[in-house]
Formats: C-alpha cells, structure tokens, sequence
C-alpha cells in the first residue's frame, strides 16, 4: 500500500518529462489526462485502503483519509479538465496533410510538461505529512502556472502573469514565515518537527504565543493562494487570460489544495489554542470573499472573468463552512469542494469554447447560444445550475449542510448574510447567463460583419464525455450516502476534529 | 534604526558568537534600510550581494555555536545560501538588469511612491512595528528547553521580521518591475533571517526545496519583465492597467 504513495509523484515526473521530449506526439497530448487518471485511480485505491494509514519516508508521503480524497479530486478535476480541453485532432490554425504525423510544437510540448508538472505538485501537496513540503508544493504550483497564465502571449496575459507570479509568491512567502515559526515553536518545545501528526498529537508542549502568530500567517499566507478577499486580486485576471483548461485546473484543484493547507493549519490550531482565532480569521475572509464577488457579478461584463469571481464566491462559502467546524460542517466542505471543482472546471472549458466560437468574452456580445449552438449552450446552462447550487447537484446539499451547521453553532447571523449574498451571487449569474443562451439565432449586425474569426483562442469543438461525466457525478454525488457519504465522514475525522 | 534591533544584543555579555550575530543582524537591516534609500537599481542589486554575505555568516555562527550534531547540516546550509543569495539571484537580477538599460529601459527607480525622507520615516516606523510583533516570538524561542540558538540571538528576531516589513514596502511602493523583484528577494531575506535565528533554519530537504522554488520564481520573474519590455516597451507596473473590472 506505501508504494502506492509513490505512484503519482512518479507518474507525473515520467509522463512529464516524456511530454517535454519529442517522442510521441500522442504522449505530448494526453499527458494531462494520463497523469489525472492515474491521480484518480490512486486516490480512489487509498480511499478503499482500510487499515493503518499509509507512510513513506518518515514524515515524507503520507495518505489519511482526507489526503487520498484530495488525491481523488485533484484527479478527477484534473480529468475534467485535461480531457475536456484536448482539442480536436485537427488545429484549425495549423493546416496540415492528412496522412503526415504531425510532431508537437515546443510550445505545446512545454504546455504538457508544465500541466504535468502541476499536477505532480498538487498530488506531493495533499499527500505529504510535513508542513514544510507541503509548501514547497503549493509554491511549486506557481511556478508551473506562471507561464501557462501567460501561454498565449500579449501584454494582457503578460500582465496577469506578473500579477500572479508576484502577488501568488509574496502570498505564499507569508505562509513560508508562519511555517518557519510553527518549527521554531516545536524546536523551543524539545522536538522539532514540522510533521503534521506530531504537532496536532498534542505531545509537544506548543507556545501559544508563538503558535498564535504563527497559524495567523500560514493561513494568510494560504488564503491568498485560495484567492480569498481581502487577497483576491490576481484571482480575476490569472483565471480570465490563462487559456481554457488552465483556468479550469487552477480554479479546481489549486484553490482546493491551498484550500486544504488551510483545513491542515487550522486543525494544528484547534489543538493548541481552540478554535477561536482561525474561526474569527476564516469567518472574516468568507464573507468578505462572498461580499466582493457579489458586488463585482452583478457587474461584471466579461463571461471568463465571471467564472473566476465565482470561484471566489466558492472560495468563500468553503471557509465559511471551515469556520463553523464539526463534522457535519468539514463533510460539507469536502462535498463542496468536489461539486465546485467539477462544475467550475466543465464551465471553464465550455467557457473557452464559447470564446473561439465568438471571438469575445464579453457577455453583451454573445446571444441566442441556445439556438445557434446548443452543444455549448446546454453544458452551460447545466453547469451554470450546478454552480448555483440547485437540487439535485451536490453544491446545493453542502451549501445548505454548511448553513445548517453554522446556525446550530449559534453563528446565526453569519449564515443570514452568507444567504443573503449567495442569492445576490444567483441573480448576477442567471442574469448573465440567460442573457448569453436566451435571444434569436440570427443577429442582423453579427450576420453583416461576418463571421468572427476565431483564430488564437484554440477550438470551439472538443471531446463532450468528460463535460457530461463531470456534470452527472455532481448530480448523483449528493444523494449517494453509501460509500460518498461514509468517505466525506472519514475524511473530515482525519482532521481530529470529528 | 539598528538601535531598535540591537538594544538588546548589546546588553547581552559578548562572546564572539553574539557579537558576530549582532554585526550580522545589524548589516542585514542597515542594507534593507539602504535600499530603501538607494534609487540607482544597481546599487539595489550591490545591497543584496552583501545581504547574502551576511545571511551566510549569520548561518555558519549559529552553526558553529549549536550542538555538534547540527553543525555538519548547517555549514552546508550555509554554503547553499551563500552560494544562491550572496551570487546567483543578484547575478540573475544584475544581467536582466544590464540587458533592461541595454535595451533602453531606466536604470532608476524613477516611479516610487514616496520620495526617500518618506520613506525613511515610515521604515522607521516599519522598525517599531517590527519590534512589537517580534517580542512573542523572541519570548518563546529565549525561554524554550530545546532552543538551538543561545537567548541573544532570538532577540535579534525584529531585525528578520523588520526586513520582511521592508519588502512589502518595496513591493507597494515602487513600479519599476526590476524593483518588486528586489523587495520580493529582501521579504525573502527576511524570513530566512527569522529562520535562522528562531529555529537555526528549517530542516535540509525543504531549506533545498524552498531554495530551488525561489531561484525559479525569479528566474521566471526575469523572463516576464523581459517579455514585458519587449511587448509593452516599459517595465513601468503602471502601464499595465488593461485588466480590471
């Protein structure tokens, strides 16, 4: 069961660096989708694992319950993702003859290497027992986004790429220094170590001075990464300017797993000081995030930058439910984090779609998609209603469980404003989105200008199964008690605060 | 301003250990005030050389005064910084540096937001704030058993937290991309410093990871700003406005 730890790091160093060689034009292709399945069937093989939890390396590898669902969902985003945005065999831009092969391109050869590599850190992130890895893994991320962001060139990626190198790595650097003083807290305690089970045993006689700065800043630190407010800001234009599966990828699984540091951090917290000051500080970042994403939805007039302030939205719900604690609360969360990563990474892709078939990410220009192109307006509109958190998808039985639970918890008036601003969330997205899908097929000025080139922005067309599975396991997940519900509860008890 | 960081070294009987912390801890923060101060980019890229220098020094007497069995780990921990932040990173920033007023970009920092009496006064109010946060965190590390590091030297933790401080200042307050990635490597400085004298650095495998992160991030910073030059013709931060809502 240990080698099995071993198995995705591996993978994505292999596959990775395959893809970076100009051997096979079609392991340069289904890099993504390679290393994703094998992080899904890995997690999912540690998730049926019973028995003592797995560990390699001392404090190196390790996969409780909650690690492995994490692996399972990096994986499983990560397959909606990859999947989702192989473009057809064919590049419109790039005609070619049939019958000659065509070798892949150093930017797309670099383009796998990196999604690979990204991938490859996420898995080491969720499945490490020492703190200090963990944040090599989550930086790491940065780096193998940095040019990805910035893939399609121009002074507007560009720009969002400095952003989120700059903003992502001064972010992370603060959570670098609450680490570094979590260390110094168990070296003045008599047993330095930065692995998580030792400092949640409770064995080590923690300074709660020292600990109390030090969890503050690890969670800032990681809530920048997770783009929660007041730490939002490159969130937007990171997301709106990398290309399609790449925003889907970072909205999905790197929010979720710096979302997950902070899950780590927090439990360390509990057990050393009580719950109130990472309660105070998540319950604060929630709400804002929930506030600024509402007010800049309801405005918003770009449909990728859209996607990314719901990601902050969701963000927020989820620390929402962090704050409010308990199992029924951190089950929600876990739920939550899986509905939001598959719709939000499905919307993505059919987001880019949308963008090469229109030319525009501006929400006023694109109209009447339900008659002029339904196989982009009905993954649309369903993702949209699995991202709102209708029944029956998942988001709508977290949101609800985590509202619950806070009420319960005598948090009353937090989850009264939660509420209030989802449905601010709700009406700006149904308003944009029926605005887009709604209207005749033809548009007398679109049919005088012509066609909009498409040129650039990758293909209007792709592979619909991942985008349908992605869709169908949000609507089912929730309903599924037996085994969905007994993982969710394992996994939340793996934090000791079950 | 080193009086604020120093107050309490200088009280302390001196062996040669502390009082090469203190001359350490006192060159680290006199640079970072410096580049607060100094305009000219290659002055800036001068000061970070000789903030390695005594980050180095700063590693190898902690090492020397710990318990033996560290002592192997630190002077390679030692080696490793001098190696990366007293001559790789400043090379990597001098040569974008160079190849940026080679291509008719400004060799100053001619945007700042605040002129340099400004700047000085709200460091040395950076300084104050340092020295109030700090004072947990030196409390605990001087009065912990297993503390590798002797009580002095804890008491110099302000300087690292102050220089932390200093970045952030340099990461607002300047436009010139060449500048953010100056202040982000001092921020850097700055936590390595808290990490040596809190915890005599952080274990061998992430002190390696964290290095190679931070190498790459400014590798990759370079080649951004160099992109950036050639698409926008400045790497002013201000004329990258075309994203907001």
């Amino acid at each position: 069961m240990t080698a099995l730890l071993l198995v995705p790091p591996l993978a994505a160093l292999l596959v990775g660096a395959g893809a970076a060689t100009r051997a096979s034009a079609l392991l340069t292709r289904l890099s993504g989708v390679l290393v994703s399945a094998v992080l899904l069937a890995t997690g999912t093989a540690l998730l049926a694992h019973r028995g003592p939890v797995p560990t390699l390396g001392g404090d190196l590898l390790r996969a409780d319950p909650l690690s492995a669902l994490m692996l399972a969902i990096v994986g499983a985003v990560g397959l909606t993702a990859t999947w989702a945005g192989l473009a057809p065999r064919r590049a419109a831009d790039e005609p070619r003859a049939a019958d000659e092969p065509r070798a892949a391109s150093r930017a797309e050869r670099r383009y796998a290497a990196l999604v690979a590599l990204f991938l490859g850190a996420m898995a080491i992130a969720v499945t490490t027992d020492n703190l200090g890895v963990l944040w090599v893994a989550v930086e790491a991320t940065t780096i193998a986004t940095a040019f990805l962001v910035g893939h399609r060139g121009g002074p507007r990626a560009l720009e969002a790429a400095w952003k989120y190198v700059v903003l992502g790595s001064v972010g992370i650097a603060i959570a670098l220094l609450g680490t570094v003083l979590l260390y110094a807290a168990s070296r003045s305690a008599g047993g330095a170590t930065l692995s998580w089970t030792r400092l949640v045993s409770g064995e080590l006689p923690l300074d709660h001075g020292l600990v109390r700065v030090a969890v503050g800043l690890a969670v800032l630190g990681f809530a920048t990464k997770a783009g929660l407010a007041p730490m939002h800001s490159w969130l937007p234009d990171a997301h709106s300017q990398a290309p399609a599966p790449v925003s889907g990828l970072m909205s999905g699984v790197l929010l979720a797993v710096a979302f997950y540091a902070i899950l780590r951090v927090r439990a360390i917290a509990d057990v050393v000081l009580g719950p109130g000051l990472v309660r105070g500080l998540l319950l604060a970042a929630g709400l804002g995030s929930l506030a600024v994403a509402a007010a800049l939805i309801l405005r918003q007039r770009d449909h990728k930058r859209m996607l990314a302030y719901s990601s902050i939205e969701h963000m927020g719900v989820l620390a929402v439910g962090a704050a409010v604690g308990g199992p029924i609360a951190l089950a929600a969360v876990l739920l939550h984090l899986i509905g939001h990563g598959l719709a939000k990474a499905s919307l993505f892709v059919v987001a880019g779609r949308v963008l090469a078939a229109e030319g525009t990410t501006t929400i006023a220009d694109v109209r009447g998609l339900l008659a002029r192109r339904p196989d982009l307006a009905v993954p649309l509109v369903v993702g949209m209603t699995a991202l709102l958190g209708f029944p029956p998808f998942a988001l709508f039985f977290s949101e609800v469980a985590i509202v619950l639970a806070g009420w319960r918890a005598g948090l009353g008036w937090a989850m009264g404003l939660t509420v209030a601003l989802l449905l601010v969330v709700v009406a700006g997205l149904v308003r944009a989105t029926a605005s887009m899908v709604l209207g005749p097929a033809h548009d007398e000025e679109r049919a005088a200008s012509g066609p909009t080139p498409a040129a650039g922005h990758g293909s209007d067309r792709g592979p619909m199964t991942p985008l349908v599975l992605a869709l169908s396991v949000t609507a089912v997940i929730g309903f599924v008690a037996v085994p969905v519900g007994d993982v969710l509860v394992r996994a939340a008890a793996a934090l000791g605060l079950a | 301003m080193t009086v604020v960081g120093e107050a309490h070294l200088m009280s302390t009987p001196g062996s040669a250990a502390t009082q090469l912390i203190a001359l350490a801890a006192g060159a680290l923060l006199v640079t970072s005030v410096l580049m607060v101060w100094r305009r000219e980019l290659s002055a800036q890229v001068r000061l970070l050389t000789v903030q390695g220098v005594s980050l180095a020094v700063l590693a190898v007497t902690i090492g020397l005064s710990g318990p033996a069995s560290a002592r192997a780990e630190l002077l390679v921990v030692a080696a490793l910084v001098l190696a990366l932040r007293a001559w790789l990173l400043p090379w990597v920033v001098g040569r974008r540096l160079r190849a940026g007023v080679e291509a008719g970009d400004a060799a100053r920092e001619d945007g700042a937001r605040l002129n340099p009496t400004a700047s000085l006064v709200v460091v040395a109010l950076l300084a104050t704030v340092a020295y109030l946060v700090s004072r947990p965190i030196s409390e605990a590390v001087a009065a912990g058993s297993g503390a590798a590091v002797s009580g002095p030297a804890a008491f110099a933790v302000p300087v690292g937290v102050c220089m932390v401080l200093i970045g952030f200042l340099l990461l607002v307050g300047r436009r010139r991309a060449m500048s953010q990635l100056i202040g982000f490597l001092v921020l850097d400085n700055g936590i390595a410093t808290v990490a040596f004298l809190t915890a005599a650095g952080v274990p061998f495998a992430v002190e390696l990871g964290v290095s190679s992160d931070v190498l790459l991030v400014v590798l990759i910073l370079a080649v951004l700003s160099r992109r950036i030059h050639a698409q926008v013709g400045s790497t002013t931060l201000d004329s990258m406005t075309e994203l907001r809502d």
